[in-house]
């Protein structure tokens, strides 16, 4: 099975500087060919540009409402790092998310009537996560016994993870007071809690508290390292005398509970339902972020805002300037792309000074 | 059950399969040709998409349906060209590149739509079909299967020829060469990069006709993010086929009659939730999976940009 090699591990040796250049350029490209692109199309560029900051970073709604975006992103950012840094490609965000999601929506209001509310949200949280790994744990052992691509089977896993949610919410946990299918809510009032008076709900700072705790397990643990070595050099690592099978798979449960913990805050501090068809499919939109951070969590906190507040900016701004809000998705890919043609060239370079 | 196996229902069920299996079919063999050549083309979607959108206008202000193919074909080899500047001329990260191709695409076409048509989703009259002489006055299999556009013929035909292209040419065995041992095939004179970027255009090209006939034939309009994960789809088909056009073509039908399924039953006057039946070719793959997981493959220089003199 072929090793597939995630960018941007290399620790950087040339001063802060440097770093922040390397970060600095690919999103002023990606802003300036963006703006082009959105120019071409007859619209001005900084009336956009402007509006999305104003409403997303600037007011304090959108500031608000930027935080409370954060809380998924985060939760999912942390879940693939562990994946990426262990050299397991977790393509499945969606279906883990969706279920764990669905799960803790189901439950929620079931055990209030029974349990306080800080007992309620922290078991449902812990379903969430659990969802979310059992959700992972085919990919893992298939890959782990027998070196499955698991590009595969967790894209696989998550197209049935999506179909599957829809089908618990119109046949099992529909809520029989509505009319579009949907989970039974949970009062607002019993949500996770709101944070010193405003609308950000307290699931994000349990998210950036994970974050934490999963940037610091990866570089200053053992096991972290181990992972590491795992993702570094497969072979390395089965010589090393590791166990392999058992890395890859707790690697997968780790990152898929991540993701589905992400799942369960998301419905527990904003929605309190899930309805039939809801994906916001966070899956794929958090892979570049993570990559831009070069796997790093503390990074990642500062790339999840940005983009937050592209996102709230950029919903609105569908109305506002006329720009729909899937314009986020170009300028997402360009910023992908110039970071991945920065490193290049700075590779090169570095390459042609040892030679 | 006696109204499953009524005439319309089983009508419905092949038409349906032919329709949504087709683009499926395409995205398959067109992955198929980049893995085969070692390049993990994870931007599919996004040249379906692409090839969706393109084909769509082009059919909607030139009139003309061939045209529309014409362009959503070319429209997707252009994505494909991106691709093949970044990873096979650069050598940067396929999987990276892919995931930013497929969500600029989407991005792209649905800006695009918006600033053409607003938020309306004219329609193009139906696509000509070309009935088969004999074989579409089969009853039930005539109507199901040989009463389509003449894309689907040669879709099929298609099948045939890559078999052939795979096993009996040169050009087969370089494309091979090129996902196995491409030093070797750098060694035996033949260009590497050139091998690369023949298979990756031909992924483009074949992307955007399945993306086309998509918007065409199947929809008759497009509509932002009307592929809905059918490029992932034709990456799974070509990673279980193993090199083989005509495993493609299996799990095409399979997954296509899946589709086609919720839609017949309808017509039968049965009401199945739609998400239970598509849950189905999912599960099939991932049995297949565990079943046969010992036996699974791929080209070792899958994923691995090629760089002359590197180990």
């Amino acid at each position: 099975m072929t090793q597939l090699r995630v960018a941007g591990r290399t620790r950087i040796a040339d001063g802060p500087a440097a770093a922040v250049l390397r970060v600095l350029i690919p999103v002023v490209l990606a802003l300036v060919v963006g703006g082009m692109v959105l120019w071409a199309l007859g619209k001005n560029p900084l009336d956009y540009y402007g509006y999305v900051i104003e409403r997303g970073l600037m007011r304090r709604s959108g500031l608000q409402e930027t935080f409370t975006r954060m809380a998924p992103l985060l939760l999912i950012a942390a879940g693939l790092i562990v994946a990426f840094r262990a050299g397991i490609w977790n393509l499945g965000g969606d279906g883990q998310f969706l279920l764990a999601a669905v799960i803790s929506a189901a439950l929620a209001p079931v055990l209030i009537g029974v349990l306080p509310r800080a007992a309620t949200l922290v078991l449902c949280m812990a379903a969430g996560a659990l969802v979310g790994a059992l959700w992972s744990l085919l990919p893992a052992m298939l890959k782990a016994r027998y070196g499955v691509n698991e590009i595969v089977t967790t894209l696989m896993m998550s197209f049935l993870g999506v179909s599957l949610s829809n089908v618990l919410i119109k046949l099992a946990f529909f809520d029989p007071d509505t009319t579009v299918p949907q989970t039974r809510s949970l009062p607002v009032d019993e949500r996770l809690p709101r944070l010193f008076g405003t609308t950000v709900h307290g699931g994000v700072l349990i998210a950036v508290v994970v974050l934490v705790l999963v940037h610091l397990l990866m570089t200053r643990t053992a096991f972290g390292l181990k992972l590491q070595v795992l993702g570094a050099n497969r072979a390395a690592a089965i010589h090393a005398g590791e166990r392999v099978g058992r890395l890859t798979v707790l690697a997968f449960v780790l990152s898929a509970g991540l993701i589905g913990l992400a799942g369960a805050v998301e419905v527990l501090g904003v929605w309190g339902t899930v309805r039939a068809d809801w994906n916001p499919a966070y899956g794929l939109l958090v892979v570049p972020l993570v990559f831009l951070a070069r796997l790093n969590g503390y990074a990642v906190i500062g790339f999840t805002l940005f983009f937050s507040a592209l996102m709230v900016g950029g919903e609105s701004a569908a109305h506002r300037v006329g720009v729909p809000q899937n314009y986020v998705l170009v300028l997402v890919s360009l910023l992908l792309i110039f970071l991945a043609l920065v490193e290049y060239l700075d590779q090169s370079r570095r390459k042609r000074q040892a030679a | 059950m006696n109204a499953l196996l009524t005439e319309p229902f089983l009508v419905s069920l092949l038409y349906g399969a032919v329709t949504a299996g087709v683009p499926l079919l395409l995205a398959g063999l067109g992955e198929q040709m980049s893995e085969k050549a070692g390049v993990l083309n994870v931007g599919i979607e996004g040249m379906m998409l692409f090839g969706a959108y393109a084909g769509f206008v082009a059919a909607w202000y030139a009139g003309s349906f061939w045209l529309g193919f014409l362009a959503g074909a070319i429209g997707g080899a252009a994505v494909a060209f991106i691709v093949l500047l970044l990873c096979i001329r650069r050598g940067l990260n396929q999987i990276v590149v892919g995931i930013a191709v497929t969500m600029g695409f989407q991005g792209l076409t649905s800006l695009l739509h918006f600033v053409q048509f607003s938020r309306t989703y004219p329609r193009l009259a139906a696509a000509p079909v070309l009935a088969l002489p004999g074989l579409s006055r089969i009853p039930i299999l005539g109507k199901g299967l040989f009463d389509h556009s003449p894309l689907v013929y040669l879709s099929v035909l298609l099948v045939i020829a890559l078999t052939w292209v795979y096993r009996a040419t040169y050009l087969g065995l370089s494309l091979e060469a090129a996902g196995n041992k491409p030093s070797a095939l750098d060694a035996a004179g033949v260009d590497v990069i050139r091998t690369r970027s023949f298979a990756v255009l031909c992924t483009g090209f074949l992307a955007g006709l399945g993306g086309a006939y998509m918007a065409i034939v199947g929809a008759g309009l497009f509509v932002p993010f009307m592929t809905g994960g059918a490029g992932f789809i034709g990456i799974v088909l070509a990673m279980l086929a193993r090199g083989r056009p005509v495993w493609v073509l299996v799990g095409a039908a399979l997954f296509g009659v899946s589709l086609a399924m919720t839609t017949a039953l309808q017509v039968a006057g049965l009401n199945v939730p739609t998400d239970v039946v598509q849950m189905l070719p999912f599960a099939a793959v991932m049995v297949v999976l565990v079943l046969f997981a010992r036996h699974s493959m791929l080209p070792p220089a899958l994923g691995l940009p090629y760089v002359r003199g590197e180990r």
